[in-house]
């Protein structure tokens, strides 16, 4: 377990130097450049500005001397606003964030575990019927869709809860996001959970446990909810994926001030450094995400870590 | 279909059916994007100053209503649909071919192409789509529908070439195959008579799959404001409009709304449909 985890680790720092090298030179290929529009600026006040941020030198000097400073920790300063440093605006804006993604993570796992048990409990009963058709509605639904759709029924018609924006420590701010976000989630985790149970309920040794007179919830709870959520956790990585880059889509539609718009906003301003900054921490969140949901897997499924390379 | 959870419970059992009655929503779709606009009289852009921020039903010529500049709600959602059908279709024919080409290179050659073609796929896999998208269509498309379309084709390929490759792979092993080798066809002959349209169903599923996922990445990208540019609209630039309105004028959200989920829905099914008869071993 020890030497697949550690193969894994060291599997993720190759990739994601790929991506900040291809990053580095592809926003350094796009047409325009900071300071090239914005604000008038005199030609000499232009160069100063390159020669300050080191842009003038040549692009493997460029690169050499980014990942040397990032080698050291340091993210470089933001172009565009107010020669903040990067790892500053990021710090300030991840905990928003973070805190977005955790709450939707619990929240559609666990609704998702238990939509899928209570399909399986009662077979053909209203959760049973319901789930498909539900769950295909919500995967099709994309989060710039059911964010404002949300917002419109629970915040202004309902006015139940704040339709946007963020205050600290106000967890009411923070619910319609959450939903928002955990809705695929909670889709895709109840069919896998149901679809794993009802696979491992037809197994063998759960008829044994039934003949020697287990209840039928004790048989579920006890025997085949763990095999069953084999999958489930396989699932954890892809859905990993979709909260790094949902919560982008998710931060835009309710304002809240996390990291997700420094992205947008950095690359149409040519700001190379917050960019930068930016795809180095969703690149090195979305592998280590992956990489924990791929040790979980390994430690319920011991298969997989024999598997040959 | 959404509202009728029986129904629609019913239907699963003959994907058949399912199938003929999403293609049926999705023609009638398609028909309305093409000539849906011709029947009003008025353009996307046309702005009609008398009547700003109209309801639905509330002017007789405006039968959605109106926007804040007065232009017409339904032209403006169909004319989106049109734009959102066409990107859709695009990217996902760009993602096919690449797709396709890759997965199929790496399990007919095998060897060394494989493992290296493969190890591209697995690295770009670790890597969030949508992300690299945004950076994409931030840095180079802003309003360029060509570049949008490269953008978005571009990293929808990657399920398809490990697909590929694995059905590549499987056919590979097939008795037919050594028959056709013994019959003296070439290997570009029988991948091109042989190899190819055994493909052909699998791909036409993951293709149909494909295609609401490329029109969500289209609306997401004209919901940021790097898609398409004002006046023209995309379904969403609508929703992204509509919900800055949404107390005050709460059907320029939901009608472009309603529109994008029956047709993401419509091509869902479909796709779902289509794998249950075309591929029943993926159930």
């Amino acid at each position: 377990m020890l030497g697949y985890a550690l193969r894994r680790i060291a599997g993720i720092v190759p990739v994601l130097l790929i991506l900040l090298t291809v990053s580095f030179f592809v926003i350094r290929l796009a047409p325009g450049g900071p300071f090239a529009s914005a604000r008038a600026l005199s030609a000499r006040t232009r160069a100063e500005l390159r020669a300050r941020y080191g842009l003038d030198r040549p692009l493997p000097v460029q690169y050499a001397a980014y990942l040397r400073a990032l080698a050291h920790g340091d993210l470089g300063r933001s172009y565009s606003l107010r020669d903040e440093p990067v790892a500053a605006l990021i710090g300030a804006g991840l905990p928003v964030s973070a805190e977005l993604g955790a709450a939707a993570l619990v929240l559609g796992v666990l609704s998702g575990i238990a939509l899928g048990i209570g399909a399986v409990l009662r077979r053909g009963g209203l959760i049973d019927r319901a789930l498909a058709p539900l769950a295909a509605v919500t995967l099709a639904l994309p989060s710039f869709v059911t964010g404002p759709l949300l917002a419109l029924v629970f915040g202004l018609w309902l006015r139940w809860l704040p339709v946007a924006g963020w205050q600290p420590d106000t967890p009411r701010d923070l619910v319609l996001p959450a939903i928002t976000l955990a809705l695929p989630l909670a889709a895709s985790i109840a069919r896998l959970t149901r679809a794993g149970l009802l696979e491992t309920l037809s197994a063998s040794y759960i008829r044994t446990a039934r003949a020697r007179g287990l209840g039928r919830a004790r048989v579920l709870w006890h025997h085949a909810l763990r095999p069953a959520l084999v999958p489930v956790v396989s699932y954890l990585g892809p859905a990993a994926t979709y909260l790094v880059t949902g919560s982008l889509v998710v931060e835009t539609v309710f304002e809240l001030p996390g990291t997700g718009r420094y992205l947008v906003m950095g690359a149409i301003d040519r700001d190379y450094t917050l960019v930068m900054g930016m795809v180095l921490v969703y690149g090195t969140l979305t592998l280590l995400a992956n990489l924990g949901a791929d040790l979980l897997h390994a430690w319920l499924d011991p298969r997989v870590r024999h598997e040959p390379e | 279909m959404p509202g009728s959870i029986r129904g629609c419970a019913m239907s699963r059992s003959d994907p058949r059916r399912r199938a003929l009655l999403a293609a049926l929503v999705l023609g009638a779709l398609v028909l309305l994007a093409l000539f849906g606009p011709a029947a009003s009289p008025y353009s996307y852009r046309a702005l009609d100053w008398r009547h700003l921020t109209a309801p639905p039903g509330f002017v007789a010529e405006h039968w959605l209503g109106t926007d804040a500049l007065g232009r017409d709600l339904y032209v403006r959602t169909l004319s989106g649909l049109r734009l959102s059908l066409l990107i859709g279709l695009l990217a996902t024919l760009v993602s096919v071919l690449i797709g396709v080409a890759w997965g199929a290179a790496a399990g007919w050659v095998g060897g060394r192409l494989d493992a290296g073609l493969m190890r591209v796929v697995d690295v770009l896999y670790a890597l969030p789509y949508l992300f690299i998208v945004l950076i994409l269509a931030a840095l180079f498309g802003r309003g360029n529908i060509a570049v949008l379309l490269l953008a978005i084709g571009a990293v929808g390929w990657l399920t398809l070439a490990r697909v590929v490759r694995a059905q590549t792979l499987s056919l590979k092993r097939q008795a037919f195959m050594e028959a056709a080798r013994a019959g003296g066809l070439s290997g570009l002959q029988m991948l091109r008579r042989h190899v190819l349209p055994n493909l052909a169903g699998t791909v036409v599923v993951y293709a149909t799959l494909m295609v609401p996922q490329m029109i969500v990445y289209e609306s997401f990208l004209s919901f940021l404001g790097l898609g398409v540019e004002p006046p023209r609209a995309s379904l969403g630039s609508l929703i992204n409009a509509g919900a800055r309105q949404m107390l005050s004028a709460p059907w320029l959200l939901l009608v472009p709304a309603t529109v994008l989920v029956v047709l993401l829905l419509a091509f869902n099914i479909l796709g779902d449909a289509l794998r249950d008869v075309l591929d029943p071993r993926q159930r």
